[in-house]
């Protein structure tokens, strides 16, 4: 889409444009520029000497058994917080758009999660499933279950995604109710005069007219877990107990920062690149047929 | 068609109360670990050990308030700056952060829908691209560039490489897309510069996409934790997330759980209240920025 009329100045445009355009440059592309050419670089470990190694950090990278875990950990983890926010959502959507009065107050009390730091999320979890004192961990206790997310892998992982998919509800809920109420009523009574009961008419046509917005949740809450869950895990398990709550960004930031590995750091940089692109294709292409929701 | 049209009233009476308590359980899911959280942050350490933790408030809450704001809570074995300084940090970062896009963001899409000149789609597709290179994909490079401009733990290199942004962006030439040519033409013929035009027109109309986004963007910003993680490595240069979080110890040593938790109600209470009292501008920006 263009517009017809416009102003004839030729030097302007480009005042307007500098500061985005400068900042990106140095911030983004310079830097995202190095992370590539630091891929194929080998360092020995003193960093006395470089070496050029063409595709040899992403061979290590992705024949590495610690590096595959961790990949296959991220994919049960996100796909995880994506149902476990989604699903939830869709049923309190398809509840509240049938309530007249309250809607407004219960979208209120159930979006404020979505303004919570992750960090902080998982900090009020964290606390809930502290072992013999949380407010969850001691029932769990009393009733025989020997709960405790510091020791045990299983344990904190289902913190972490509790938390991370808390957060998320509120978000998801807004989203499926405003595409609930987007479809027309009479398309739902004339299945009710056919005698379609009312489960079936959920899965036969509000479901369907649901997909886009249940396909664009899919992806937003995809790529949430994906990148912005990484204050969880720093804040509640660093990782651990083991590497059984390590994702991808923070492995990438662990062999970065922590052990100074930069060609495989930066190896792996360059596949969450991929996976980002991947995503945010999916996103826009999507995007374009979303417009009549 | 036999079904009959009217459901008896039994069931209807029935139906009518499961979508409340549906909601009434998601409300409490929602609700409980705050509510958790802010006794926790009114009980001295001891009361939180003795379990079952009570689930009504206490009375230090003053005590812990104050203590957290004024003195800071214990990470390690180091104290943490008090929380006022940490929340100063993030009040910075948030609004910087909120007006510098909003800013830069909103000029770059003026260029690009109401000018032609060489090079337009190019600037648009560099700035398109940005979505696609998060801090999470450049970290150790972004952290060298950083250094070598002097921008360790300045307030400048906490917000500047954050405003460039691709959605703010987005969300202005969309919305530049529609005003109508016939305001363009009639500035035109009065004799209004571009910059008339944007100061009398383009802004006055654009005030309900600010406010949406400033919601957004306050968020965003105050809730950041990688980047302030990476570039605020001095304690006085911690923001209250990134402070909240290094008073757990994770290692599984003491930790202080009423100072935690009363920093935690204070890192979450400003987005909330932003999203609460700006409840219209944030549905909306969360709408629009996603198109």
């Amino acid at each position: 889409m263009e517009r017809k009329v416009v102003f004839p100045q030729k030097l302007l445009p480009y005042l307007l444009l500098a500061p985005q355009i400068a900042i990106t440059l140095v911030f983004f592309f310079w830097p995202a520029g190095q992370a590539i050419w630091m891929s194929t670089l080998l360092q020995d470990p003193l960093g006395f000497s470089v070496q050029f190694v063409g595709l040899e950090n992403f061979q290590a990278v992705l024949q590495d058994p610690a590096y595959l875990a961790t990949m296959q950990r991220t994919f049960l983890f996100s796909f995880g917080v994506t149902a476990l926010s989604m699903i939830p959502a869709l049923l309190l959507a398809v509840m509240a758009d049938r309530v007249v009065r309250g809607a407004t107050a219960y979208k209120t009390i159930l979006v404020v999660p979505y303004a919570i730091a992750p960090a902080v999320a998982g900090a009020l979890w964290l606390f809930l499933f502290q072992p013999s004192i949380g407010t969850i961990a001691y029932p769990l206790r009393l009733i025989g279950i020997d709960w405790n997310p510091r020791i045990d892998g299983t344990d904190a992982m289902i913190v972490v995604l509790i938390a991370s998919a808390w957060k998320q509800i509120g978000y998801n809920f807004l989203f499926f109710l405003a595409g609930l109420q987007s479809i027309p009523k009479s398309l739902i009574e004339a299945a009710a005069i056919d005698g379609a009961r009312e489960i079936r008419r959920f899965w036969t046509i509000v479901f369907p007219l649901l997909s886009p917005t249940t396909f664009f949740l899919l992806v937003v809450n995809l790529t949430y877990a994906f990148f912005d869950t990484f204050g969880v895990i720093h804040a509640v398990t660093q990782g651990g107990p083991g590497k059984s709550t390590e994702v991808l960004i923070y492995k990438a930031w662990y062999d970065g920062l922590i052990a100074q590995d930069l060609g495989r750091s930066s190896a792996q940089a360059v596949i969450l690149m991929f996976i980002v692109i991947g995503l945010t294709v999916i996103q826009f292409r999507y995007i374009e047929r979303k417009v009549h929701y | 068609m036999t079904a009959p049209l009217d459901t008896p009233a039994p069931k209807s009476v029935r139906r009518d109360w499961i979508p409340h308590v549906v909601i009434a359980i998601g409300i409490f899911i929602t609700a409980f670990p705050l509510w958790v959280a802010f006794v926790a942050s009114t009980l001295s350490n001891p009361e939180i050990a003795q379990a079952p933790m009570p689930l009504l408030p206490g009375n230090q809450a003053a005590a812990n308030y104050g203590e957290a704001l004024l003195q800071g809570g214990r990470s390690g074995r180091i104290l943490t700056p008090p929380v006022w300084e940490m929340m100063f940090n993030s009040t910075v970062m948030a609004l910087s952060i909120a007006v510098g896009k909003i800013i830069i963001s909103i000029l770059s899409a003026y260029a690009v829908v109401f000018f032609r000149f060489p090079f337009r789609m190019a600037f648009f597709w560099m700035i398109f691209i940005t979505l696609m290179l998060p801090v999470e994909v450049r970290i150790v490079p972004t952290i060298q560039v950083i250094t070598n401009l002097n921008m360790m733990n300045t307030y400048a290199g906490l917000t500047i490489p954050l405003i460039a942004s691709a959605t703010a962006t987005l969300l202005f030439r969309q919305f530049f897309l529609t005003i109508p040519d016939e305001l363009v033409e009639a500035a035109k013929i009065d004799g209004a510069g571009p910059m008339k035009f944007f100061r009398d027109v383009v802004l006055p109309l654009s005030v309900t996409n600010i406010a949406a986004l400033f919601v957004i963007l306050f968020l965003y910003g105050w809730n950041q934790y990688l980047w302030p993680l990476l570039i605020g490595t001095d304690a006085r240069m911690q923001t209250i997330v990134i402070g909240m979080s290094k008073m757990i110890d994770s290692a599984g040593g003491p930790t202080d759980w009423n100072m935690v938790m009363a920093t935690a109600i204070l890192a979450l209470l400003p987005p909330v209240l932003v999203v609460i009292l700006m409840q219209r501008w944030f549905v909306k920006g969360l709408v629009e920025t996603e198109k």
